[in-house]
């Protein structure tokens, strides 16, 4: 990361954006909301937030932003997902309502409200070793899990009985927790570190 | 404890009872009192519904006491929709809001638009794993219900009205009284405490923060996208529309118009471009014609 940090994008149409913010600040990195098509070609990373995948879902197709980010996605761009922004890169839904589209980009099936209701969320703590060597402190807050894994995606953490809530395929990260409520730093280094990468050669 | 990873998942905390409501930023929560309706709220683009037998607009019109809705009722709709659920109980019957908890409903609302149950104290909100939004017109009241257990605000405005000018002027209120706390010095915040009539703690909270400790959505007259607008040019992290939506003449047209006007809330040419073509809005009442008695956001204390 020698001298250029790279831009992270927030994508702003819906949800916990604000924690985000806070996050990136914390580690000092640059990053900008991202509502529209020009503000999408601007950034290096994008961070898709906690919210209604429901909602963010018809935002971005009212608002034509679902196909560049589709096209972004598919050319590489790194992409961080948590709760409903790991739904939104998912292949899959094994639950979708009527009329629910995604992203795409990780090759996962998930399911919405895994755990239940409002009462049933709950924090905990996970090891994800490839991310950080301390425990990751994680809020599941009517949370998604990931059902089913494609031969390409790694498996970064999961719960005591096995249930998958982190992965990573190629530069995409979907989790089904909130780091950004917790304050917890390491996800969001791991994938500051992911966009820096692919950013690299150009500087190489 | 650090090697202790993934034992004991706590539930009901602080964190997750607050986090739910900064997910729903951004978005409108709308009331919806058939299935039917939730489902076409959740279609246009609802971050939640507020499951009630009477929007307040009827409420209003037919008089008598309100109370929480029929379990039946609430339980068809969270079977209908996958977004979050809320419900009313009324101020300070905290086995309404344990009746709700039972239900599974995502949040309760202890509502100034149902009939209160107990004219000093509110619900220990604490004592609950479902978290509680309240209604606040100004910075103590919103204080005083966060030290309560509160998780989420929203300002009163005057509910089932569509007139938005309580509503504006009770966001104006808090986001003023937050601006004021933050430019004291620590000396000057121990009266400030008092002249609020909250816990120092959250005022000093508030006054180093510059912001509530959980998020603060408006409510009460909003009807149009514009608006909706408004409020969250006025600084709301969120909207809700009670009767506006399912009063008015397009009811499904509305509700997307006004979701998108929340999102764009900063560029009048798309909330220009949603408030297009939406037929009838709700008719309405004027606040100032109200009588005293029937003013809604004068109950809670």
């Amino acid at each position: 990361m020698a001298g250029s940090s790279p831009l992270i994008g927030v994508l702003a149409l819906q949800g916990d954006v604000r924690e985000h913010e806070r996050v990136l600040d914390t580690l000092g990195v640059p990053h900008t909301q991202v509502r529209t098509t020009a503000e999408l070609e601007t950034v290096d990373g994008l961070i898709i937030p906690g919210g209604e995948s429901t909602v963010i879902d018809k935002l971005t197709r009212i608002f034509a932003m679902r196909d560049p980010l589709r096209a972004r996605i598919s050319l590489g761009m790194p992409v961080f997902g948590t709760c409903a922004g790991l739904i939104m890169i998912s292949d899959r839904l094994s639950d979708a309502t009527h009329d629910q589209q995604t992203l795409g980009g990780l090759d996962v099936t998930v399911r919405r409200n895994a755990f239940g209701s409002q009462v049933e969320s709950f924090e905990t703590t996970l090891r994800a070793p490839e991310v950080s060597p301390d425990l990751v402190e994680a809020a599941f807050i009517r949370a998604p899990i990931v059902e089913q894994v494609g031969p390409d995606v790694r498996v970064l953490a999961t719960l005591d009985d096995g249930r998958i809530v982190a992965v990573q395929q190629g530069n995409i990260v979907g989790i089904s927790f909130h780091p950004e409520i917790s304050g917890d730093l390491a996800f969001h280094r791991y994938f500051v570190g992911l966009v820096a990468d692919t950013l690299a050669p150009a500087h190489a | 404890m650090k090697n202790m990873a993934k034992s004991n998942p706590e539930i009901g905390t602080d964190r997750v009872k607050r986090g739910l409501a900064e997910m729903l930023k951004g978005g409108v929560i709308m009331d919806v009192v058939t299935a039917e309706q939730a489902k076409i709220a959740e279609d246009a683009g609802a971050v939640a519904v507020m499951a009630l037998e009477r929007v307040p607009a009827d409420i209003r019109a037919q008089g008598g006491v309100a109370r929480m809705s029929d379990p039946d009722l609430i339980q068809g709709i969270i079977d209908t929709v996958s977004i979050p659920v809320m419900a009313k109980a009324r101020i300070g019957h905290f086995v309404e809001a344990q009746i709700l908890e039972t239900l599974k409903v995502d949040y309760i609302d202890e509502s100034e638009v149902l009939s209160p149950a107990d004219y000093v104290n509110h619900i220990d909100k604490w004592k609950f794993t479902v978290p509680f939004v309240c209604g606040a017109t100004n910075l103590g009241e919103a204080l005083r219900r966060i030290n309560e257990g509160a998780a989420m605000i929203r300002s009163k405005g005057e509910a089932g009205t569509g007139d938005v000018s309580e509503a504006t002027k009770h966001i104006r209120k808090i986001k003023g009284e937050i601006r004021a706390l933050s430019s004291m010095s620590e000396d000057e915040l121990y009266v400030a405490a008092k002249e609020l009539q909250a816990p120092f703690a959250l005022v000093q909270e508030v006054a180093r923060t510059g912001a509530l400790p959980v998020v603060l959505f408006t409510a009460g007259g909003v009807a149009t996208p514009a608006d909706a607008a408004m409020m969250m040019q006025l600084g709301a992290d969120g909207v809700f529309v009670g009767s506006g939506i399912f009063k008015s003449g397009n009811p499904a047209e509305r509700a997307a118009a006004i979701v998108k006007a929340t999102t764009f809330f900063n560029d009048a040419n798309a909330v220009a471009d949603a408030s297009r073509g939406l037929g009838e809005a709700m008719v309405g009442i004027n606040v100032s014609d109200l009588p005293a008695p029937h003013r809604l956001s004068e109950r809670g204390w």
